[in-house]
């Protein structure tokens, strides 16, 4: 039986790996597909001490080796369901079932999408969610970037430097970014904010071509034409496959204070699927450290 | 086998493969292309019955618009030389063997 099992192989998950084969403990990972998470959507970290500015997949695969130095293993399946309480958890996987004294939910959060109705029929081909990924499709092309995060705005900043023009649509009449991004944004000659809407409809014929807003302060719409959208409207906790076997709270997120423990005991909640105030990498490499080791404490007191 | 580097000189020859044809749309800089690229090289050593390819969008732009490419990673299966199966986005692998097999 695997001391410590880990879901996900983002920065929390290999992280708490990390410190937990350090500590001596039997580690695995188990990830669908390949390390580094959302930060593998993003080609320039500058905000991860330490390093000046790293693309998010060299930093996955890094935290990876890192882990795997110390004796960590991974596991590549997709995790389908959980068997969590008792002593012996179980997790039922694409590749197996892997039985652990603890675990360790690290699996982190996908992109929101709009809601739209069409909205599956388009993406890839008109609506993105990477704008790193398929921004250079867009060039001399017009964009609409919907949000207003941190994401949103180096988003735009960055199709700025691609695409003829950038429209960002956000809902409220200030920005949510860090101010580190206003003066870029504000300067940027082809950026114009489209303050107070929200995406209504996609406008489409054999392909993409603008989109319908409703103002968020009256009953006026207007058609916005563009080429390519670009959603950057926050995250969704990855927790499907609990099938309810941990709480969440109103968003859907993994209930567990800054201990990680949820109420289940053996079981950890690391990262962006966990109830925080801030989702950020360093945060998340905090949690899977402080998971690993409140994890070592219950195997310790078990004995 | 080992994936073929698929362009312009030789896509035409790609396309007349009597064999079942995965293609791979990618770019260096593209976090979630390097995440797929080992699983398409697993799959291509695996599986000697399909011919399988990838296609550098920045190197062959003809190429990437000649299949609507305006996402990557974006996975193509070909059998007689038609388009039978298109996707966006990293998936696992096992994800990558279904659409082969569909």
């Amino acid at each position: 039986m695997i001391d410590v099992l880990i879901l996900g192989g983002g920065p929390a998950g290999y992280t708490a790996a990390l410190y937990a084969a350090r500590a001596g403990l039997s580690t695995t990972v188990v990830e669908r597909m390949s390390a580094g998470g959302q930060m593998t959507l993003t080609g320039d970290i500058e905000n991860y001490p330490g390093l000046v500015s790293v693309d998010g997949f060299t930093l996955g695969m890094q935290m990876q080796q890192g882990a795997e130095a110390f004796g960590a293993a991974t596991h590549y399946a997709e995790v389908t369901s959980v068997e969590l309480e008792g002593e012996c958890k179980r997790v039922f996987t694409t590749d197996g079932v892997l039985e652990a004294r603890t675990v360790i939910v690290a699996t982190g959060a996908n992109p929101r999408p709009l809601g739209l109705p069409s909205e599956a029929d388009w993406i890839g081909n008109g609506v993105h969610y990477c704008a790193h990924c398929d921004g250079r499709f867009y060039k001399d092309k017009t964009v609409a970037v919907i949000g207003g995060g941190n994401s949103a705005v180096s988003d735009a900043l960055y199709l700025s430097r691609i695409c003829k023009t950038v429209y960002l649509v956000h809902r409220r009449r200030e920005l949510r970014a860090a101010k580190v991004y206003h003066e870029a944004l504000f300067a940027a000659p082809n950026v114009e904010v489209v303050w107070e809407h929200t995406v209504k409809e996609l406008l489409a014929t054999d392909r993409l071509t603008g989109i319908r807003l409703a103002s968020t302060v009256d009953n006026t719409e207007k058609a916005l034409p563009c080429d390519g959208v670009f959603v950057s409207i926050g995250r969704e906790p990855v927790t499907a496959f609990l099938n309810g076997a941990l709480p969440t709270d109103e968003h859907g997120y993994l209930v567990a204070d800054e201990t990680t423990q949820t109420p289940v005991r053996g079981v950890f909640a690391a990262g962006d699927v966990r109830r925080k105030a801030l989702r950020q990498i360093v945060t998340a490499t905090a949690d899977g450290a402080v998971a690993a080791h409140f994890a070592g404490d219950y195997l310790e007191k078990q004995g | 086998m080992s994936v073929q580097i698929v362009n312009q000189t030789n896509f035409e020859e790609i396309k007349a493969s009597e064999k079942t044809v995965l293609l791979d749309f990618y770019a260096d800089w593209c976090g979630p292309c390097r995440m797929v690229g080992p699983l398409v090289e697993e799959i291509a050593d695996e599986h000697a019955e399909l011919l399988v390819g990838k296609i550098n969008v920045d190197e062959e732009p003809e190429l990437a618009a000649a299949f609507g490419v305006m996402s990557i990673p974006t996975l193509v299966v070909m059998r007689n030389g038609e388009v039978v199966m298109k996707s966006t986005g990293a998936r696992p692998k096992a994800q990558i063997l279904a659409m082969l097999e569909g």
